[in-house]
C-alpha cells in the first residue's frame, strides 16, 4: 500500500517535471517582433526587459524553494490511509520563521536599487531631445513637432538612435501611449502633460497600442512608429512641411477634392503644418492603414466613409451619408482623392 | 435530538425576517453564488469573444458593458458576499457567541448588499450597463448612462457593507467567550476583524469617489472637467485608496479560511501562530499604503513611483511568511486530502504564483510594460481565482456540513476541484505572455497576425473547464440537498469552537457558553479527554433577538431612492428615503425587548465522532 502510493507520487513528481519544462519551452517565445516587449528594440524596452528578467529570476528563486518545500509537505506528511494517529503539536520556530522574514527582505532590496535606478533614468527627458507633442483623441493620435512646426496622425515618425522626448496629452479622456517594443507606457491625461522618451535601435513600423480604456473603440486605437535614419526624417519633415498637394490625377479624384473642400475641410487639415479637430490628412496615401487598423486600401477606405460607427464604434466623425449628405458615388470620388494624398 | 436552526418549517417569510447569523450568511452565500454564477456567464461571454481575432460576436460596446460588469459583480456581488457569508456562518461559533452583536444591522446589511446588486444589474435592461470598467474612471464613465447604475448600486450596497463591517468588529470585540482572549482567537476570526477594519477605511472613500461621480453626473458638478479646473488624476487616487486595500479586505479572510482549513486537515497546530496573526494586520496596514501602484503610468514622477513600488513590494514579506508558515503547518502533519484539503492545499502554488508577479509588478520602470496589459489579468486573476475563489470553495466544502447538516459529494467535488485546477491554468497562465507580447486589457477584440491568436484560443478554452466545474458544484448543492449524507458534529476532527457544537446548530449555537482554555479550544478538550467543553454557565433561559421584516423594507426604501435619483424624479427619492425614514422611526420608537428561548431537552449530543 504505501509502495504503491510512493509510485503514485513519483508519477505525478514526473508530471511536474514535465509541466515546468513545457513552461520553459512556452517561454522561448518570446512574441512578435517590432510588438513584443521580449524583444525590446529600444533603449527604454532593454532596460525594462532586463528589469523583468531580473524580477523574474529572482522570483523563480523563490518559487522553487516554496514548491521544493510544497512537494516535501504533501508527500512526506500525507496522511496514511487508516492512520488516525495524532502528530505532534508543533508552535512555530522562531529561527525558521527570522530567516523567511529576513531573506525576502533581501530579495526585495536587489529588486529595489536597479528599480529606483531605471525610475530615475526613464524620467529622465534630455532638454536638448527633438521633441513630438503627443495628443490622443477618441480613437486616434495626433503627432506634432513642435521645432518643424509638422503635424500629422495615426504615424509617428522618428529618427532611429536619437532620443527623442515625447509630451503626451489627451483631448478627451484618459488614453494610454504604448509602443511595447520600445519602452513603456504612459497615460495621455486632460489635465497635465506627461513627458518620457523614446530611443530606438533599428529602423523599422513598430506597433503602438491604446492601454487605458477610452470607450468601444479602445481595441482598435492603434498607431504605428516608423522609425527611419536621421536623413529619411529630415525629407521626411521637409515633404510635410511643403503646403501643396499633389493635382488630383484623375477627374474623379478632382471630384473628390471638391467634396473634400466643401464636406470635410472644417475638421481635417491637409496641410502638414496646420492642427485640425480631425486627423490631419497630409500624406494619408502614404499611411499604413485607415482608421488606424484597416489595411489602406480602396475598398477599406469606403468602408469607413460609408459608416464610420461600423469600423469604430463611439467615434466622433460625422457619418458622411446620413450627417453630410454625401451618395455612395461621391464617397468613391473622395476615397480617390484621399488615397493620391501623397507626400512628394 | 437536538433542535437545529434549520429545522423549523420552510417559509419565504421566515428567510425575510430572520435575523439569524447562520440564516442571514445562507442569504449571503445564495445571493453570492447567484451573482458569481452571473459574473462567470460574463466571463465566458469575454472569452468567446475573445477566442478569435475579430471575432463580431459582442460589438466594443456590449463588450465593454459585460467586461465592467464582470468586474463590478465578481468583486463586489459575489466575493465580498461571499465571503460575507463565511464570517456570519462561522465567526460567532469561533467566538462561542449566540448570534452577532446587531442582529438587526445584519440583517439590514444584506438587504442593502442585495437591493444594491439588483440595482446595478438592472441597468442591462434599462438602457445599457456600464462601460467604463471597475474602476469607472472619469471622465469616461462621465459619457455613460450606466454609470447612474454603478454609482447608485455600489452606494447601496457599500452601505450595507460598511454596516457589516461595524457588526462583525464589535461582535468580534465584546462577545467572545470567556477565555477567547484576541491572541487565541482562530485565524478566520482574525482575518474578519483586519477585513472589516479595511473596510470602515476603504469604503469611506469609495463613497466619495461615487459621490463626485453622482454630483458629476446629476447635479453638474465640476470635480472632473479640465476645462473648468477639475481634475481626472484626483479620482483615480480616491477610486485606488479604496480600490486596494479592497482586494485585501477579500484576500486576507481567504487566507483565514487556508490556515483554519490546513491546520484542520492537517491535523495540526497552525505554524507560527503569532507571526501569522502579525502577519495579517500588517498587511492590511501596508494595504493602506500602496494604492498608487495602480497608477505608475499615470505620470506621477520618478519619486512617487519609487517610494510606492518599494512599499508594495514589502507587502510580499508578510505574505510570504503566511506561505512557509502554511507548509510547515503541513510538515509533520498527517495531511487528508478531502476536497476541502485539495482546494486548500492547492491555493498555495495558486497564490504564490499570483504574489511573485505582484512583486515583478512593483517594480515601477518594469511596470511600464506590464501596466494595463494582460499580464496584469492573469496576475490578479492568480490573486483572486486562484487565491479567493479557492478559498472559498475550501471553506465551502469545510463548514457546508456544520451549517446544513450534511456532506457535500466528495466524489463529484474532486472531478469538480480538477477541472477548476486545469481550467483557471489554463485560461490565466498564457495570460501572462499575452501581456508581454504587447496585448492590452479590456480590448474587445485583436487583428490577426500579431502572435496572439493561439493563446487567447487556449485561454477560452480554460474557461470551458471552468464552467463545467461550477456547473458540477451547483449539481453537488443540488444533489446534497435532495440525498447529501448526513454530517456528524466533528467531521474533520476539528480545533475550534463551531466543531464542539451539533451540525446544524441550534438557533441559540451554544446552549451554555463554553470556556476556552486554549488556543484551538475544542482540539484542547478532545487532547485532555473531554468530550465536551467546559461551560461558563448553568443551563438557562437564552436572550434571543425578535426576527423583523423592517431592514428588509428599509433597503428597499433605499432602492426605490436610488431609481429616483437615476431617473431625475424628486418623487421617487422622497418616496424612497420616506419608506426609509418611516421604518427608521418605527424601529426607533418600538420597544423590542427580543425573545427567551428555553434550551431544556435541547442538550447539545454527547459523544464526539472521530472521523478517519
Amino acid at each position: 500500500m504505501v509502495q504503491n502510493s510512493m509510485k503514485n507520487w513519483k508519477t505525478i513528481g514526473r508530471y511536474i517535471v514535465l509541466l515546468a519544462l513545457a513552461a520553459l519551452t512556452l517561454s522561448g517565445c518570446a512574441g512578435q517582433e517590432n510588438l513584443s516587449a521580449m524583444i525590446p528594440k529600444g533603449e527604454g524596452a532593454e532596460q525594462q526587459y532586463d528589469l523583468i528578467k531580473l524580477t523574474t529570476y529572482v522570483m523563480l528563486f523563490v518559487t522553487v524553494i516554496v514548491i521544493f518545500l510544497f512537494i516535501y509537505a504533501l508527500v512526506k506528511y500525507r496522511a496514511k490511509p487508516g492512520d488516525n494517529s495524532i502528530p505532534k503539536q508543533v508552535e512555530g520556530n522562531a529561527k525558521l520563521e527570522f530567516l523567511w522574514t529576513a531573506i525576502p527582505l533581501v530579495l526585495i532590496i536587489i529588486i529595489a536599487i536597479p528599480t529606483v535606478k531605471s525610475e530615475f533614468a526613464l524620467a529622465d527627458v534630455p532638454e536638448d531631445a527633438m521633441k513630438i507633442k503627443v495628443t490622443a483623441n477618441q480613437f486616434w493620435w495626433e503627432f506634432e513637432y513642435p521645432e518643424y512646426g509638422v503635424i500629422t496622425a495615426q504615424d509617428m515618425y522618428m529618427p532611429v538612435g536619437e532620443k527623442v522626448g515625447l509630451e503626451l496629452k489627451s483631448k478627451d479622456v484618459i488614453h494610454s501611449f504604448w509602443v511595447p517594443a520600445l519602452g513603456g507606457k504612459m497615460d495621455t491625461n486632460p489635465d497635465n502633460t506627461n513627458k518620457m522618451w523614446l530611443q530606438a535601435k533599428e529602423t523599422g513600423v513598430y506597433q503602438g497600442k491604446c492601454t487605458e480604456l477610452c470607450g468601444a473603440g479602445h481595441a482598435l486605437m492603434d498607431f504605428k512608429v516608423k522609425v527611419v535614419t536621421k536623413e529619411e526624417f529630415e525629407a521626411w519633415i521637409e515633404k510635410m512641411k511643403k503646403p501643396e498637394n499633389p493635382a488630383p490625377a484623375t477627374a474623379k479624384a478632382e471630384e473628390g477634392q471638391q467634396l473634400f473642400q466643401k464636406s470635410c475641410m472644417g475638421c481635417h487639415a491637409t496641410d502638414g503644418t496646420q492642427r485640425s479637430i480631425g486627423p490631419n490628412m497630409k500624406g494619408f496615401g502614404d499611411r499604413s492603414t485607415v482608421a488606424g487598423y484597416l489595411e489602406l486600401n480602396e475598398e477599406n477606405t469606403m468602408k469607413w466613409l460609408k459608416d464610420p460607427q461600423k469600423v469604430k464604434q463611439q467615434n466622433k466623425m460625422p457619418n458622411p451619408m446620413q450627417d453630410l449628405g454625401l451618395n455612395e458615388d461621391q464617397l468613391s470620388a473622395l476615397t480617390e482623392y484621399l488615397l493620391g494624398l501623397k507626400l512628394e | 435530538m437536538a433542535t437545529s436552526y434549520l429545522d423549523k418549517k420552510f417559509s419565504l417569510w421566515d428567510w425575510l425576517t430572520t435575523v439569524d447569523h447562520k440564516k442571514i450568511g445562507t442569504l449571503y452565500f445564495f445571493a453570492g453564488i447567484f451573482y458569481f454564477a452571473v459574473g462567470g456567464l460574463e466571463a465566458l461571454l469575454i472569452r468567446i469573444q475573445l477566442m478569435y481575432p475579430m471575432n463580431d460576436f459582442l460589438d466594443g460596446e456590449t463588450f465593454n458593458q459585460v467586461m465592467t460588469m464582470h468586474g463590478t459583480t465578481m468583486l463586489f456581488f459575489a466575493a465580498t458576499p461571499l465571503l460575507f457569508a463565511f464570517m456570519n456562518w462561522v465567526v460567532p461559533l469561533q467566538i462561542g457567541a449566540r448570534d452577532v452583536a446587531f442582529p438587526f444591522l445584519n440583517s439590514l446589511g444584506f438587504w442593502m448588499f442585495f437591493f444594491g446588486a439588483l440595482l446595478t444589474n438592472s441597468s442591462f435592461f434599462l438602457g445599457g450597463a456600464p462601460q467604463a470598467g471597475w474602476t469607472s474612471y472619469a471622465p469616461l464613465a462621465l459619457d455613460y448612462k450606466g454609470t447612474d447604475f454603478f454609482v447608485l448600486g455600489l452606494q447601496i450596497s457599500g452601505a450595507g457593507t460598511i454596516m457589516s463591517a461595524i457588526n462583525f468588529l464589535t461582535t468580534i470585540f465584546t462577545m467572545r467567550a470567556p477565555g477567547m482572549t484576541l491572541l487565541r482567537m482562530p485565524l478566520f476570526t482574525w482575518s474578519t476583524v483586519v477585513a472589516s477594519a479595511l473596510i470602515m477605511f476603504a469604503f469611506t472613500p469609495l463613497t466619495g469617489a461615487l459621490f463626485l461621480l453622482m454630483f458629476e453626473r446629476m447635479f453638474d458638478a465640476k470635480f472632473f472637467d479640465v476645462a473648468a479646473g477639475g481634475n481626472v488624476v484626483l479620482y483615480e487616487h480616491i477610486f485606488w485608496i479604496f480600490g486596494h486595500p479592497e482586494v485585501y479586505l477579500l484576500v486576507l479572510p481567504a487566507f483565514g479560511i487556508i490556515s483554519d482549513v490546513i491546520a484542520a486537515i492537517s491535523r495540526k497546530r497552525l505554524f507560527g501562530y503569532h507571526s501569522m496573526v502579525f502577519a495579517t494586520v500588517l498587511i492590511g496596514f501596508i494595504g493602506f499604503m500602496v494604492w498608487a501602484h495602480h497608477m505608475f503610468a499615470v505620470g506621477m514622477g520618478p519619486t512617487v513611483n519609487s517610494v510606492f513600488g518599494i512599499a508594495t513590494m514589502l507587502v510580499g514579506v508578510p505574505t510570504g511568511i503566511k506561505v512557509f508558515n502554511w507548509i510547515f503547518t503541513m510538515i509533520g502533519g498527517k495531511v487528508q486530502f478531502n476536497t476541502a484539503g485539495l482546494f486548500a492545499v492547492s491555493f498555495i502554488p495558486s497564490f504564490v504564483i499570483g504574489g511573485i508577479t505582484g512583486v515583478m509588478l512593483a517594480s515601477s520602470a518594469a511596470d511600464f510594460q506590464f501596466h494595463d496589459t494582460y499580464f496584469v489579468i492573469a496576475h490578479f486573476h492568480y490573486v483572486i481565482v486562484g487565491g479567493i475563489v479557492q478559498a472559498i470553495f475550501a471553506g465551502m466544502f469545510y463548514w457546508w456540513p456544520k451549517i446544513f447538516g450534511k456532506m457535500l459529494n466528495e466524489t463529484l467535488g474532486k472531478w469538480m476541484f480538477w477541472l477548476f485546477l486545469i481550467g483557471f491554468n489554463l485560461t490565466f497562465y498564457i495570460q501572462h505572455y499575452l501581456g508581454l507580447w504587447g496585448m492590452p486589457r479590456r480590448v474587445f477584440t485583436y487583428l490577426p497576425n500579431q502572435g496572439w491568436d493561439t493563446a487567447n484560443f487556449v485561454s477560452s478554452v480554460g474557461a470551458f473547464f471552468m464552467t463545467a466545474a461550477v456547473i458540477l458544484l451547483v449539481i453537488n448543492v443540488i444533489v446534497t440537498f435532495a440525498r447529501g449524507e448526513k454530517a456528524v458534529q466533528d467531521p474533520w476532527y476539528g480545533r475550534t469552537l463551531e466543531w464542539s457544537i451539533p451540525s446544524p446548530p441550534p438557533e441559540y449555537n451554544f446552549a451554555r457558553t463554553p470556556i476556552v482554555r486554549s488556543n484551538d479550544p475544542w482540539w484542547y478538550e478532545k487532547m485532555q479527554g473531554k468530550k465536551e467543553m467546559q461551560y461558563a454557565e448553568p443551563l438557562a433561559e437564552i436572550h434571543m433577538p425578535n426576527p423583523s421584516i423592517i431592514p428588509m423594507i428599509m433597503a428597499f426604501g433605499t432602492f426605490i431612492a436610488g431609481y429616483g435619483f437615476i431617473y431625475s424624479s424628486w418623487f421617487g427619492v422622497f418616496l424612497g428615503f420616506g419608506i426609509t425614514g418611516v421604518c427608521m422611526f418605527i424601529r426607533s420608537i418600538k420597544d423590542d425587548h427580543g425573545q427567551h428561548v428555553h434550551p431544556e431537552g435541547l442538550h447539545v449530543e454527547k459523544g464526539v465522532h472521530h472521523s478517519a
